[in-house]
């Protein structure tokens, strides 16, 4: 109620009724007047029944998606040991609830939590889940996972209308859920030791690209800041790494990280290869964010130092309660970009034989028993990337709408 | 120097020199580093504890490059500024103390959009005055009271009027109990019909005995509130006066020229 987490400005105000058009109207107006606009439509929904329609009769006739359920642990794990699947189990179990539980406090004050949208996303996450050539009980997992999370969030509602002080309290849960999550992936302290060789597949991913988002964060902040340091020695130095990094390639730089550093290094002191990966993802991110931040900087009117100074707060203080929030605010497109760039660029890592997501792929492709089955590889690939990136740019959608970024 | 005797003049005049000093400044020059922009050449002016001073002038001649100086917002070149017998040297130290005794309002506002007005009002008082969070609360609801705009605590800036932010921002401003508070020209960027509940609420300020520099050019304020009316022309001060003196009996013809503009 009192604390410094931005809420809806504007809870008061809904947006005008729309103005009700029956559809054919609608169809009317917009799609077939004028004649030149009708042409078009027909065009464009020619092709896309055409191309449509082709790929329905190779999904259902040709295609052979055996592929996919025989290779699902690759796909999901990689090369780690059945006997431990639990763990991963027990992991998302924790994520899911975690989520449903921190959205249910993010949206404490929302009326209706299951609105439409998102019931429909809901049942359409369901229905992939049964679509997905996958064993029956994984469907039933998935649309568990996705009872659990609503059950979570529904909780999460609860305890958050009664505590509004939790809201506070997330992103440090989240490092414990992080902390967690490592180690029931990598064992040690009682469990089994599952060494970094054999986590893979879409688990791997998702690893190093949040471990990278989260690293290359607080990185870019700092670099932006020293960009627009009085100290010359740090500025110096920023512009440096920022021009350096972004004029490499980013696969030259996974490259150096897991070629040449054990060129250098002796065995036994080289860094662990997802470690290597991950800096890698992060050093080159860190470099885009902080000109993405440094515009944000550039944006805020001088006038907000100023009042800050008069108030009597120190350089730190205004960068971290004034500055940055206000830079952050404006550029949160444009950072969410780059997490959505980052979450892809791992793949970059399947050239280096790190068997994530595609790289795992491109090892079942090279398995004799599913020669030629490259395309129903490389769209169930395209599908949970596009699942993860769609969700992050939702992600974004919401939280600019909760900051209201245009006001 | 001119600038000093001036001083001792009004001094003289005004009979107050038995009152405590809370702005001293003498002979301050500033040039702008960009373009060797002369723009203070030579400013000297004392202001005492509970006095409320106006100054005007035209557009671009210094004024607020010159209130700017008092809490060091601007870096000067020569000359001695002490406030609140702290003299004002480039060490970061006297800046911190200086600054928590002098309050400034902005003519366009400078709220922070991202916070609530309490947010906006409570966080120096809590990072700065190290306040507990409830008690610095306490403060600023009773200021928000006392500016009239106490049911917008929870709004955020961009949800008010031009004059709603303005006391938003001299509340912000007492919030941290400051000695000294320079106004410049607070009620410029606002819609006329604002104009007067801002004008209003540094009255009552003035009338609490706060000792105040304001930079404005409402007329009516500075004849009903003023103690001395102060004319800056060219990056000096011209004429110094009490407002009956300077509207109706302006010794300069400069002043005469800047009047018959602005009356
Ligand atoms: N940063 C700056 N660099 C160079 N000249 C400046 C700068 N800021 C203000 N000036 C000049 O200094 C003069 C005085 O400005 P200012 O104090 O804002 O005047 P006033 O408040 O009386 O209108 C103006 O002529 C302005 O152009
Ligand atoms: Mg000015």
């Amino acid at each position: 109620m009192t604390t410094i987490t931005p809420q809806n400005p504007n809870p008061n105000l809904s947006p005008p009724a729309e103005i009700q058009i029956s559809p054919i109207n609608w169809v009317m107006k917009n799609l077939l007047t004028p004649w030149y606009n009708a042409l078009i439509t027909f065009i464009i929904v020619g092709i896309f029944c055409y191309a449509g329609y082709g790929f329905c009769v190779w999904a259902f006739t040709e295609a052979q998606w055996t592929v996919i359920p025989a290779n699902l642990h690759l796909f999901g794990a990689g090369r780690y040991p059945s006997e431990e699947y639990w763990r991963l189990w027990v992991l998302l179990s924790i994520i899911v609830i975690f989520s449903g539980i921190s959205w249910g406090i993010v949206a404490r004050n929302v009326t209706h939590l299951f609105s439409r949208n998102v019931l429909i996303g809901l049942a359409i996450a369901a229905l992939i889940s049964f679509i997905l050539p996958i064993p029956l009980l994984y469907k039933l997992a998935i649309i568990g996972l996705l009872i659990l999370l609503s059950l979570a969030a529904w909780g999460g509602q609860k305890i958050g209308a009664k505590m509004p002080g939790l809201g506070q309290y997330i992103a440090i849960n989240w490092f414990l859920v992080y902390l967690i999550g490592l180690w029931l992936i990598g064992g040690g302290l009682g469990l089994e030791e599952v060494t970094t060789s054999k986590w893979g597949g879409l688990m791997l991913t998702v690893l190093m690209a949040t471990i990278s988002i989260a690293l290359c964060f607080p990185i870019g902040v700092i670099f932006a800041l020293g960009r627009q340091s009085n100290l010359p020695v740090v500025k110096l130095f920023s512009v440096l790494y920022i021009e350096i990094i972004r004029g490499i390639p980013l696969i030259a730089i996974l490259f150096m990280g897991q070629v040449m550093i054990p060129l250098f290094l002796p065995e036994g002191m080289r860094p662990d290869r997802v470690l290597r990966a991950i800096i890698g993802l992060t050093l080159f991110s860190s470099a885009y964010l902080a000109e993405n931040i440094r515009g944000g900087l550039q944006a805020i009117p001088r006038g907000q130092t100023e009042a800050a100074k008069a108030l009597g707060l120190n350089p730190p203080l205004t960068v971290s309660f004034i500055v940055m929030p206000q830079a952050i605010k404006a550029v949160i497109p444009a950072i969410v970009g780059q997490f959505i760039s980052l979450f892809q660029d791992t793949t970059l890592l399947s050239i280096v034989g790190v068997e994530e997501f595609l790289g795992i792929s491109r090892s079942v492709l090279a398995n004799p028993n599913f020669l030629g089955r490259s395309s129903e590889v490389l769209l169930f690939n395209a599908l949970g990337f596009w699942v993860f990136c769609y969700a992050m740019s939702t992600g974004s959608k919401y939280i600019e709408k909760r900051l209201n970024v245009e006001h | 120097m001119a600038g000093q005797s001036l001083t001792k003049d009004i001094q003289d005049t005004n009979n107050v020199t038995d009152r405590e000093e809370m702005i001293v400044a003498r002979d301050v020059h500033k040039w702008y580093a960009s373009n060797e922009f002369h723009v203070l050449r030579g400013v000297s002016l004392t202001v005492t504890k509970g006095e409320v001073v106006v100054v005007m002038g035209p557009s671009g001649s210094g004024k607020s490059t010159f209130i700017r100086t008092f809490n060091a917002l601007e870096e000067y070149q020569k000359g001695q500024i002490s406030v609140d017998g702290i003299e004002l040297s480039h060490d970061l130290k006297n800046i911190d103390a200086i600054r928590k005794e002098v309050g400034m309002v902005f003519q366009q506002f400078n709220l922070f959009p991202h916070l609530t007005v309490l947010q906006n009002v409570t966080l120096a008082p809590i990072w700065v005055r190290r306040r507990k969070k409830a008690e610095a609360e306490a403060i600023a609801m009773q200021l928000l009271e006392k500016v009239g705009i106490l049911e917008q605590a929870k709004k955020f800036p961009g949800q008010l009027s031009g004059g709603q932010q303005q006391r938003v921002a001299i509340a912000r401003a007492l919030a941290m109990q400051p000695k000294i508070m320079l106004f410049d020209e607070p009620t410029s960027a606002l819609d006329p019909e604002m104009v007067k509940e801002v004008l209003d609420t540094m009255r009552s300020l003035a009338r609490e005995g706060m000792t105040m520099v304001c930079v404005t050019h409402e007329v009516g304020f500075a004849e009903n509130v003023a103690d001395r009316v102060v004319l800056m022309a060219d990056g000096l001060l011209v004429e110094e006066a009490k407002p009956d003196a300077f509207f109706n009996n302006p010794q300069h013809d400069r002043t005469k020229q800047f009047l018959s503009q602005i009356l």
